[in-house]
């Protein structure tokens, strides 16, 4: 069964003052993301990302099309109990401490007594923020309420978790944190869908990825499928490149980019062997810094991609 | 009946710990005070003034905590966007408007406490300093009773009230609700004005829709009985059973009217 469906999911905002006419935020989406994955929703703003996870919320209802999660239609009560959710930019009541308000939310979902201090406790030693819980959430930085957002979507230990853009506001630090918590409720068997734009998270983490660009699926796919991952070619960074050996090699490059220090990187086309030029850089007085396959990235389909549908829709 | 009892508590916690209704209760305590000292300069008249002005001062702040809180209810979650969260749990949309509405209610309920345990506190120090010779000229005794049934309506009449802010909370801005709000409050204590309109204005279809906004719009004139209280004139338990089952049934509609709108409403 999939964890998360959608078939032609649309949805018009009507836009205008004095005559409303309706906007298509989102455009017959069909999806189908199996369970246990983690599945990545990627596309630039105002792509629809936010208005599809509302619409799986059923904070917004959709103009046509339909959306099931666990086999059950969007909003059923008994879903929303195997669900977490961590909404964009989270808000929450400035004058509750994260302990009372996570509290809140672990009797909403049915615990009781000892087992409500036991899951808050769990939920925000997993989050990071345990020696805060008594802070008024008001005194809380960007990054520590976004903790405390994936702390209650974490509180039921939900079958699946929808986390829109979860790494906003957060440090390094804190991103890595995210990271690690979404492999680990992969390893539990919990099927991830999240929203971002920060693509490297993407790869690293995603199974599966859809790209949404002005409303409409673009791409959709496994990583492996989507990105051929074939070398382009090499980028290799020296110091000590004197002009005469910069000149000599010049026609055989794609390009040498003067960068700090003295340093320069060198873009060579694949064809071309690493080994003989390293070779030849070191006898001409060069000294080898780095040398790094190019392949494909996510963020240069993403780019083909996105800009693909955008030259689509100004017709150009 | 669990998930709108959690609601409740949560905006209970929230409200109690907002410097709003503390500073409202505040006021109203020092207003009550005050009116001890205002008594004083009038002879013989003291403890009418001294029970008016009390009643007035718990009615008018605890209709200031209804408006000010009641439009931020749902208002202020949509726009701060805290309810997403809230409603991506096992809680349905009209059990969320129901919490909110009973978390507010207990929070009025608890602050008009407050105030008319303060209120006492003030009649009880008159009645204790007070001449028995001059207590004969007071139309009442100084602990009546009756004063609690004046609070009461005074309560009935702020949870509709109440229902009236989230009502309108639950479309429209927090500024327009609070202007809606106090404009139905305003209107609904001259609303008798309206059943007789044509002896003001003899414009018959004026008079039909006249006629029409008296039986729309709230009566809350008779939630307002501190007249007679403060005379010492008992209203009759009839008009007091009757006039609380009218504000049951005004805000049974205004809540299922919150509910309608906020069931089908779109959350951006």
């Amino acid at each position: 069964m999939a964890a998360i469906e959608t078939e032609e999911l649309s949805k018009d905002f009507l836009v205008g003052f004095w005559r409303p006419r309706p906007y298509r935020a989102l455009d017959s989406l069909t999806l189908s993301v199996d369970e246990g994955e983690v599945f990545g929703f990627l596309g630039p703003n105002g792509a629809g990302k936010s208005t599809t996870l509302k619409l799986l919320m059923q904070l917004l209802y959709p103009t046509s099309g339909t959306a099931r999660i666990l086999g059950r239609p969007v909003g059923d009560l008994s879903v929303k109990q195997r669900i977490g959710f961590l909404p964009e930019n989270p808000y929450f009541y400035d004058h509750l401490t994260a302990e009372e308000l996570l509290s809140y939310f672990a009797r909403v979902f049915g615990l009781r007594g000892p087992d409500v201090a036991r899951r808050v406790s769990a939920v925000l030693d997993e989050v990071g923020i345990a020696s805060e819980r008594r802070l008024r959430l008001r005194q809380y930085s960007k990054g520590m309420i976004q903790r405390v957002g994936l702390a209650q979507a974490l509180l039921n230990e939900p079958e699946v978790v929808f986390l829109d853009e979860p790494m906003s506001g957060l440090d390094p630090l804190g991103r890595r944190q995210v990271r690690q918590i979404m492999l680990r409720l992969r390893d539990r068997g919990c099927t991830v869908f999240f929203s971002s734009h920060i693509l490297s998270d993407a790869e690293a983490l995603c199974s599966r990825v859809a790209i949404l660009a002005q409303g409409r699926l673009v791409a959709s796919g496994r990583l492996s499928e989507i990105l051929a991952f074939e070398l382009r070619g090499w980028e290799l960074v020296v110091a000590n490149l004197s002009d005469e050996l910069r000149a000599t090699i010049a026609p055989r490059v794609r390009g040498i980019v003067a960068v700090a220090h003295g340093r320069f990187t060198i873009d060579l086309p694949a064809e071309e062997s690493p080994d003989r030029f390293i070779l030849e850089l070191g006898r001409g007085g060069a000294q080898i810094i780095s040398l790094n396959p190019l392949r494909e990235t996510l963020e240069d389909y993403f780019v083909q991609s996105v800009g693909a549908a955008e030259s689509r829709q100004t017709g150009l | 009946m669990r998930a709108i009892a959690l609601v409740a508590q949560a905006v209970f916690k929230e409200s109690i710990r907002d410097r709003v209704p503390y500073s409202m209760v505040a006021f109203a305590v020092l207003v009550i005070a005050a009116s001890y000292l205002i008594s004083q300069l009038t002879a013989g008249q003291d403890m009418k003034i001294l029970k008016d002005l009390g009643l007035a001062a718990i009615s008018v702040f605890g209709l200031l905590i209804a408006v000010f809180i009641g439009i931020n209810l749902v208002s202020k979650e949509v726009e701060r966007r805290s309810l997403f969260s809230v409603l991506a749990k096992p809680v349905s949309r009209s059990q969320f408007i129901l919490g909110k509405y009973f978390g507010l209610v207990l929070t009025l309920v608890v602050n008009l406490t407050v105030m008319t345990l303060a209120f006492y506190a003030v009649l009880l120090y008159v009645d204790l300093t007070t001449d028995a010779l001059l207590k004969t000229a007071w139309p009442a005794p100084a602990l009546d009773p009756r004063l609690v049934v004046a609070v009461m309506l005074s309560v009935a009449e702020l949870m509709l009230v109440t229902a009236i802010a989230l009502f309108f909370s639950t479309f429209s801005s927090p500024l327009l609700s609070a202007l809606l709000t106090i404009g139905l409050w305003v209107a609904g204590h001259f609303n008798a004005d309206l059943r007789n309109f044509e002896a003001v204005l003899d414009v018959q279809p004026v008079a039909v829709v006249a006629r029409g906004m008296y039986y729309v719009l709230p009566n809350l004139a008779p939630f307002n009985i501190r007249a007679e209280v403060v005379h010492g004139v008992t209203v009759p338990a009839t008009q007091v059973a009757l006039t609380l089952a009218y504000a049951a049934v005004y805000i049974v509609i205004l809540l299922i009217g919150a509910i309608a709108v906020f069931r089908r409403r779109d959350f951006k």
